[in-house]
């Protein structure tokens, strides 16, 4: 191997190896690899002084700047909740009344009360509020507890319905058939009753659907009333409208007759605080009605 | 640089040879020296609670499915994230998830504070599909979850391993963990008592997928999805921990 062997054609020295008669320019990293090398390890010089970085045996850096992202954020969104405090003030101060007598206030209301409910009540109830099997259409404004009143509404907002809440709001659909409370016969008599009620049952057994009536009154009652226009203080709902939570066919009826329904509505307190509440409460009880 | 200083250091071969492990331990080093300091980084939760044999069934059928590639559990110090998610997550949080599963990609939303957010019934619904209750999502369906059977004989080793690298789980509990899963999603059973006996009256114990006669894969994957961000109220505490050191 000969050192400091130059190519004839550039000049340049080889490496002194040769294959076949083909040999290897000797050719140095190029300078401006080392200059962006140099500027890189300059910018995290500086980096290094300004930002926590480097751990020493009891603690770390802390760098120059005292940045800590925790305080950060805390700051942000201290900052963001101050830049909204103009309108979430009154919100906070007004009575449901007066919010919703405010075109201003009800802009901002609209504008965030619908990101807070696409975060948080979207995925059961719908981007558009008509709920879905089991949840309920909050647009149809057939309500299952309460009079639809911005009381009532938050209320089940906060404490949710058969959840983890101390007051929470409880209501059962009791599995009449699975427990062994009616027989089959009966169960289908009622079901063919309460969809009668809804005139489902156009060509329905006459006979039948008095049967229906007479395990209605016996069984019935209690939670849904005389008339089945339901009690919205147990969460019963009422059967003679056109809304439907476990669906309207004859097969949808009789399995919430024979298996019961036990819904449930999260504990937002535990995650929403009280002025998120109030807004969602407008936001819902605004809502343009939109019958099923 | 000397034009031919390389020709130097690539002829003398021990030299040569330390020179490369000196340059690669300085990435050793930058990835362990932060571990000298890690009590300093890691906050304290003495309240935090272990992940349940059946929600530890459920973390494994996360990973095995492959949920972490399109959700993180990870909720970062963004405003936004704070104000969508929750408080963002802490250190701590993590500190009984081996491997820990905070992701990088977020197909679908992050999940570190899913627990408690959506019913048990709406959770079940989705995963069997879930364009049932969210029309434009593009999660796939994962309808065998409910036919499977959960694996339950075996957890006592699962949670025996968990110990190993440091999760203090009791005797008791691996002993008893075949019958915990099986519990905690039976509640009527005898065995539902046990598990608010060892892991905490807080657990959540009930049919996740609405049948208490058996164990699935779906009762494990649901009761471990009802814990996320709640085995510890440590981050919930933080914010205002912070303002009073701001003050």
């Amino acid at each position: 191997m000969e050192l400091d062997k130059r190519d004839v054609v550039t000049g340049r020295p080889t490496t002194g190896h040769e294959w076949n008669g083909i040999e290897e320019l000797e050719t140095p990293i190029p300078r401006v690899v080392f200059f962006f090398l140099g500027t890189a390890f300059v910018f995290s010089l500086i980096c290094w002084m300004l930002y926590p970085t480097w751990p020493l045996i009891w603690t770390y850096t802390k760098g120059m700047l005292g940045t800590d992202q925790k305080q950060v954020v805390a700051v942000q969104v201290e900052d963001a909740a101050l830049s909204r405090a103009t309108w979430t003030s009154e919100i906070e101060k007004k009575s449901y009344a007066e919010i919703e007598a405010d075109p201003a206030l009800m802009r901002s209301v609209k504008e965030t009360g619908h990101t807070l409910f696409g975060d948080n009540c979207a995925a059961c109830h719908g981007v558009n509020a008509t709920g879905g099997a089991g949840f309920p259409n909050l647009a149809a404004k057939a309500w299952l507890w309460g009079d639809g009143s911005p009381e009532a509404l938050e209320e089940t907002i906060r404490v949710g319905i058969n959840s983890t809440n101390d007051d929470t709001r409880t209501s059962q659909m009791l599995a009449f058939g699975h427990d062994g409370m009616l027989p089959t016969d009966q169960i289908e008599a009622v079901v063919a009753y309460v969809r009668s009620l809804s005139s489902l049952e156009p060509a329905g057994d006459a006979k039948r659907i008095e049967a229906g009536k007479q395990v209605f009154a016996a069984n019935c009652v209690a939670c849904h009333g005389e008339d089945a226009k339901g009690k919205r203080d147990v969460g019963a709902p009422d059967l003679t409208d056109a809304n439907w939570l476990y669906g309207s066919d004859a097969q949808s009826v009789f399995t919430t007759v024979y298996s019961g329904r036990q819904g449930h509505m999260p504990n937002w307190a535990a995650r929403l605080s009280p002025l998120d509440i109030k807004i969602l409460t407008v936001y819902v009880h605004t809502l343009e009605k939109k019958p099923q | 640089m000397p034009e031919f200083f390389h020709r130097k250091v690539e002829r003398n071969a021990i030299g040569f040879v330390l020179a490369i492990v000196g340059v690669a331990s300085i990435g050793g080093f930058v990835e362990i020296a932060p571990l000298f300091t890690i009590h300093e980084t890691v906050e304290e939760a003495p309240d935090m609670r272990l992940y349940t044999p059946l929600e530890l069934a459920g973390r494994n059928i996360y990973i095995r499915e492959g949920c972490y590639a399109c959700h993180s559990q990870m909720i970062r110090t963004l405003r936004d994230e704070v104000e969508r998610y929750g408080p963002y997550s802490l250190a701590v949080e993590s500190k009984y998830d081996h491997p820990m599963l905070w992701g990088s990609k977020r197909t679908g939303p992050d999940l570190a504070r899913v627990g408690g957010k959506y019913s048990d019934v709406w959770q079940v619904r989705h995963l069997m599909n879930p364009r049932d209750v969210v029309p434009q999502s593009i999660m796939p369906r994962y309808g065998w979850l409910a036919k499977n059977d959960l694996r339950i004989d075996d957890l006592g080793e699962h949670l025996a391993a968990q110990r190993a690298v440091g999760v203090p789980y009791t005797q008791a509990m691996i002993d008893n963990a075949t019958q915990d899963a099986y519990g905690q999603a039976s509640p009527d059973s005898n065995y539902a008592s046990g598990v608010s006996e060892r892991y905490g009256k807080a657990t959540n114990v009930r049919a996740f997928d609405g049948d208490p006669s058996r164990v699935t894969e779906m009762d494990a994957l649901v009761a471990y999805l009802q814990i996320l961000g709640h085995l510890t109220d440590a981050a919930y505490k933080q914010p205002a921990a912070q303002a009073e050191a701001q003050e």
